[in-house]
């Protein structure tokens, strides 16, 4: 039942009554499945995609780049909890990469503001050994949405028979 | 000056496509939601675009075979063997074309002669008729009905033949309807033509795309009728590749061979590059056909189920990408209907009288659009009718 998750994936407004159209089974099966998935934490939670940009005063989004140095028995994972208990952090991903191990996503109100969760609460972090953050100035696409007006999908097709 | 004592005739009496008046009022109106086009949403798949790029790359920029690269017809001969069960011999039974089109326009001039009557199934695509009336033919319209699912009968059939009857054009799976014709329902057509001695035009260009229990069957399949069909497929609606221009037609050499002189004075031989695309397609497309399918399937289930919930019925189309579903209850003819739907809701559908008179109390619905646009097009044809379709 992939395919349930595709079509939730593409939009989270389908109701359950069209998913059941859509993958050919009922709406009893739609909603057990659903509950499954949150069961087993595969559905973790539906959200909004926000473009913050479009709004005054939205504040700044930054992606950081952190150098960690791995603990012998948890590895990354104590040092992500770490990262990931801050309410300003959106996203944490372990990454395979030669110049930096976590990468966390965070937004704040101003510039300073982030700067300053950085060199305050990330860089004294025992085992962060390095940081570098990039400032997000255009969110483009996301979630697989793009975020931009010219990137709406225009018909290209002729209008033929 | 007065060019119409100069012009043909017979051209200057056809009918222009009856859906053009509509397209240039969604041309003219912004935010139209449009579901109303006949092709793949979809891109060609990747692969396949590079094999064209890379012939081009390659210097291949020359005529090909009047009857298309000896390596296509072989993997046409493949490929109709192994996904419809009838084999054709590449060397003398296949002819590579200009699309779907030129193969119908090709096989309906090679067998007609004046006063030739052709019995034309409809609704149904638009090409046939006028097709049919520049080849010298008489067109028989055959009315399909929304009881039987709009395919055709063996009485309907059988009540149309004349003495005349010398060509019957099969365009399943259907454009506009989705409707599809099963084998018990072939079986009972193909007892007719013999009885009759007529060949049969078996328009498959939707082939690769039929949803319900059972997959598409070749009429050339059914005993008996290889030796009477001329089968015309082609790989801009399985493929995805509407602007390469390439179709096919299959058939007894006898018919093929008077189709490829016609083919080799009007047009010489299909695009280069786009038969090197299709050689690709034939080879490793099988999957991509798969995939467009299911995502069409999820399509379809959602639109069907959006109209018989708003009351406009349609019967569960089981083929193309169209749905045809009945307009009546809101008491207009399609064209109004059609008309005041874009007008008041700027949702763009095409009338079911296009591909027919019988067509009328109809409409054509394409679902080769994202799901995304389909919801919002349905949910605008609700607000539509919930306010009295008043425009």
């Amino acid at each position: 039942m992939k395919k349930l998750l595709d079509l939730l994936n593409d939009n989270a407004e389908f109701t359950t009554a069209q998913l059941a159209v859509m993958l050919g089974i009922s709406e009893q099966e739609v909603k057990k499945q659903i509950e499954d998935y949150k069961a087993n934490g595969i559905i973790r939670g539906t959200k909004t995609l926000i473009n913050w940009d479009r709004l005054p005063d939205s504040g700044v989004r930054a992606i950081i780049e952190l150098k960690v140095t791995p603990k012998p028995e948890t590895g990354f994972d104590d040092i992500a909890k770490i990262v990931m208990s801050y309410d300003n952090v959106e996203n944490v991903y372990l990454a395979a990469s030669n110049s930096y191990d976590l990468i966390a996503m965070v937004h704040g109100s101003t510039i300073q503001d982030i700067a300053e969760f950085v060199s305050k609460r990330l860089s004294t972090l025992d085992s962060v050994i390095g940081t570098a953050t990039n400032f997000v100035l255009t969110t483009y696409k996301q979630g697989g949405i793009c975020f931009t007006d010219d990137g709406e999908e225009e018909e290209q097709r002729s209008l033929v028979l | 000056m007065d060019y119409s004592c100069l012009l043909n005739q017979k051209i200057q009496n056809l009918k222009p496509s009856g859906i053009r008046r509509f397209f240039d009022i969604a041309n003219e109106m912004d935010h139209v939601i449009s579901l109303s086009i006949g092709e793949p949403d979809f891109t060609t798949p990747w692969h396949v675009r590079q094999e064209g790029i890379e012939s081009l790359r390659r210097g291949k920029t020359w005529y090909s075979p009047n009857r298309g690269f000896a390596e296509l017809r072989s993997q046409i001969s493949n490929y109709f063997a192994r996904r419809f069960d009838v084999e054709y011999d590449p060397e003398k039974e296949i002819l590579v074309t200009v699309g779907g089109s030129e193969a119908i326009d090709l096989c309906i001039r090679a067998i007609i002669d004046n006063g030739d009557e052709v019995l034309i199934p409809q609704p149904s695509f638009v090409c046939y008729e006028p097709m049919t009336v520049m080849a010298g033919g008489t067109p028989v319209i055959i009315r399909t009905r929304s009881e039987n699912e709009f395919r055709l009968t063996a009485q309907e059939l059988e009540a149309a033949i004349t003495p005349k009857t010398k060509l019957l054009i099969l365009p399943f799976p259907n454009n506009p309807t989705g409707a599809v014709m099963r084998r018990e329902h072939l079986e009972e057509i193909a007892k007719v033509v013999e009885k009759h001695n007529i060949l049969v035009l078996s328009d498959e260009i939707y082939g690769e795309l039929t949803y319900g229990r059972e997959r598409h069957v070749s009429f050339a399949s059914i005993k008996g009728m290889r030796e009477r069909t001329i089968v015309v497929n082609g790989f801009s609606k399985s493929y995805a590749m509407t602007g390469w221009r390439l179709g096919y037609a299959l058939g007894p050499e006898e018919v093929i061979s008077q189709m490829t002189k016609l083919h080799q004075y009007a047009i010489m031989s299909a695009p280069t590059t786009a038969q090197y695309a299709a050689i690709e397609a034939l080879k490793h497309g099988d999957a991509d056909i798969e995939r467009m399918r299911e995502e069409y399937d999820t399509r379809r289930r959602l639109i069907v189920d959006g109209f018989c919930r708003m009351g406009l019925t349609c019967f569960e189309p089981e083929g193309a990408f169209y749905v045809f579903p009945s307009i009546k209850i809101s008491g207009l003819t399609s064209e109004d209907f059609c008309e005041k739907l874009i007008y008041a809701q700027h949702v763009a559908i095409v009338p079911g009288t296009a591909f027919g008179e019988c067509g009328e109390g109809f409409a054509r619905v394409s679902y080769s659009y994202s799901l995304k646009h389909i919801r919002q097009a349905l949910e605008r044809i609700e607000i539509f009718l919930s306010e009295g379709n008043k425009a």
